[in-house]
């Protein structure tokens, strides 16, 4: 029972604790009270998320917590955790070398955890209408977090993003009450028929064929969020000009909630027959992104913009899997998805450093950074082999998952897939070969780094390559079936 | 419902998709602001009658949003921006008026047949106005592509936002409308406030969104 009374009192936990911090940073003029609070917050955050596993509260008709959201929720509190400790130590140095002011670094911290509290909202919401308002604030935050920097590029990217992005939020939301309109003469007017575990119940009765305009509006609209191919355009831009905590952030959790509201669209399709499979249409995309951004690789010079192009990647072969559909696939791509997070902000927290102790984004001013840095370029080359899914990480055998229970279902897919991946792999070691070995280059000044949260990222996808724990192959089994 | 009800439910709606009509080949960034102004005119008598005939108070509170945000305070403070970047006058179109004319007509077509299509089994106000919208939101984005002025993008996508809220009213006894359309009005405003900043900060030496393609992919 008095777990049951620590859960009624997580579920708001979640969502107050950076609410309130947001007010009080916005309060605060010492940046460094603010951010070592900030850290503060995202672990009482963290801790709150990992009491809702105890005990999950009812769901009512504006929150909720299930295995799915819940998986979800803790990814995203743990991820923002750990980018608050290596935020603190990046936004100290941008602000000794003056690229950020006191002032703009307490809107930092302000908007951090607004930015929290959106993803967060939007996770918990039982309500397609309140979950749409949530993106939209995530939207909105991360735009004013990339312009932080003021230069005419981080200006740009604002825009670019600022514009995708909202359209892409119009067409979400045309999706949205589009969903409505089928409900309606089922569920009856009112809030009940936006609420999204009473529509799961009844969508049996919807009508198909608004069902299936909805979802196509939904998938354009969420999917210009998630990144996919031919909406990405955004993506890389925001990666690149932000400060590196966002663009772990965006990398490790946006995207992924985009993913989440589209997968509970997706299982209100699942639960009507007469409506079309969602599945091919996620596979399609999903496809595209994979191949197109592995090309993209190739050619990048920016070292931010090439681990974007990789998100991209990696958000396509995710997509996939979860079109591809059935336990194995679903269990494939919740743990691709859970190691992608971890390894990819891993990724960015080396790589913020990398930028701070070299001066520059510019992959061809940065050269033998294992001789200049060796813990940092041993770090960014862990992080890149993680990422390119070799033995023994996590993400071998998540991508291992998708390979093969693809090819047990449809082996022409699964080549395609295949290809895009060593595509994708040729071009990020062709690349790290010039960052991390070689004559060095550019500035070898000390780094004033921390590296306990890029190698605990690094540690756990280790662990779940050689030994995932039983219960937690149980977890994600049990949500693999949700999904369907 | 009554049929002189549905009737100016109807006129209304209709009157949305002539006005995003009108937009489109406006070739002064002036009188497209004005034009603008009639949309949101002509959104906010949609939404109030609606609200009269569906019995619904808090829509009223929409209709207010739009009449006063959007038909006054927005396009007051363009018009503002607009004379103080001194562009007023010009507009570039990257597709000329013909051709826009002819896939906004395509693009009403084609919402027509869709929504018609998959809604048979709603009743046929939501109906209508359902397949009125579409078309609106299709034509706001066709505005988006075939403008390069940030301004006229701008108009662009707030005319798409009338749709969708023209689609919310629309949708009897929908929740969280007011609430929706208070979270667009937040979303414009920023926008607009972009749009203020980029100039304010001398960092652009136009609102042309080419300017922006210098930035494609690539630092130099």
């Amino acid at each position: 029972m008095t777990l049951d009374g620590l859960a009624v009192n997580a579920l708001p936990g979640v969502l107050l604790i950076p609410a309130v911090a947001a007010a009080v940073f916005a309060a605060l003029p010492n940046y460094w009270a603010a951010a070592r609070l900030n850290v503060l917050a995202t672990a009482l955050t963290l801790v709150c998320a990992l009491s809702l596993l105890l005990a999950k509260p009812q769901p009512s008709s504006y929150l909720i917590v299930d295995d799915l959201n819940g998986t979800f929720i803790v990814l995203t509190t743990f991820v923002a955790f750990t980018t608050s400790i290596f935020s603190a130590s990046y936004i100290g140095h941008e602000l000794d070398i003056g690229r950020l002011t006191p002032s703009s670094v307490r809107f930092y911290h302000a908007m951090y955890q607004v930015m929290m509290f959106a993803m967060n909202l939007a996770l918990v919401s039982n309500n397609i209408g309140l979950m749409w308002v949530a993106i939209e604030l995530a939207t909105l935050t991360t735009v004013l977090m990339v312009g932080i920097y003021r230069t005419h590029e981080a200006l740009e990217a604002a825009w670019k993003y600022f514009i995708l992005g909202s359209v892409g939020i119009a067409l979400a939301l045309f999706g949205t009450i589009l969903v409505y309109m089928a409900a309606r003469p089922i569920v009856g007017e009112g809030r009940d028929a936006m609420v999204w575990s009473v529509l799961v119940t009844r969508a049996g009765a919807f009508d198909p064929a608004l069902l299936d305009v909805a979802f196509v509006f939904l998938l354009l609209g969420y999917g210009t969020k998630v990144g996919l191919a031919p909406l990405h355009a955004w993506l890389p831009d925001a990666h690149a000009e932000g400060p590196t905590p966002i663009s772990a952030v965006l990398s490790g959790l946006l995207l992924n909630v985009a993913l989440y509201a589209l997968l509970r669209f997706k299982m209100l399709l699942a639960a009507n027959a007469g409506a079309l499979a969602p599945g091919p249409l996620m596979v399609t995309l999903g496809l595209l992104s994979l191949v197109f951004a592995a090309f993209m690789l190739y050619r990048r010079r920016d070292i931010k913009r090439m681990f974007a192009y990789s998100s991209i990647e990696h958000m396509g072969i995710i997509t996939f899997a979860f079109g591809i559909g059935g336990p194995i696939a679903n269990f494939a791509g919740l743990l691709h998805m859970t190691m992608h997070s971890l390894t990819k902000s891993a990724i960015f927290f080396a790589v913020g450093h990398v930028a701070q102790v070299k001066g520059t984004q510019r992959i061809a001013d940065m050269g033998g950074l294992t001789e200049t840095h060796p813990v940092l370029g041993w770090g960014l080359i862990l992080g890149v082999v993680a990422i390119a899914g070799l033995p023994p990480l996590g993400i071998f055998m998540s991508e291992f998952l998708v390979v093969s229970s693809t090819f047990a279902r449809e082996p022409l897919l699964a080549i395609i897939l295949v290809f895009g991946i060593l595509v994708g792999v040729a071009g990020l070691f062709l690349r790290l070969n010039g960052i991390a070995f070689g004559e060095p280059r550019g500035p070898s000044a000390k780094a004033q780094a921390s590296y306990v949260p890029m190698f605990s990222h690094l540690g756990l996808v280790l662990v779940a390559g050689i030994y995932m724990p039983p219960a937690l192959v149980l977890w994600f089994q049990n949500v693999a079936g949700l999904l369907g | 419902m009554s049929g002189i009800d549905f009737d100016i439910a109807h006129l209304l709606a209709g009157s949305l998709v002539l006005v995003s009509f009108l937009e489109l080949y406006q070739d002064r960034l002036y009188s497209l602001l004005n034009v603008y102004a009639v949309h949101a005119l002509v959104l906010a008598a949609s939404v109030a009658w609606q609200a009269f005939i569906q019995d619904a108070p808090h829509l009223y509170i929409t209709a207010a949003i739009a009449l006063i945000f959007k038909a006054v305070v927005i396009p007051v403070t363009l018009h503002r921006i607009i004379v103080r970047l001194g562009i007023h006058r010009e507009i570039e179109k990257a597709v000329g008026v013909g051709l826009t004319m002819l896939a906004g007509i395509g693009l009403v077509a084609l919402s027509m047949v869709v929504m018609l299509r998959v809604t048979q089994e709603a009743d046929p106000l939501a109906r209508e106005d359902l397949a009125f919208a579409l078309a609106v939101v299709l034509l706001g984005l066709l505005m988006m592509v075939t403008r390069r002025n940030a301004v006229s993008q701008v108009v662009g996508f707030m005319s798409l936002e009338n749709g969708l809220v023209l689609a919310a009213t629309g949708a009897k006894g929908m929740p969280l409308v007011v609430e929706i359309s208070v979270a667009f009005s937040i979303l414009i405003a920023f926008i607009v406030i972009g749009i203020f900043l980029f100039r304010i900060r001398e960092r652009f030496d136009s609102v042309d969104v080419q300017a922006l393609d210098r930035f494609r992919g690539e630092r130099r």
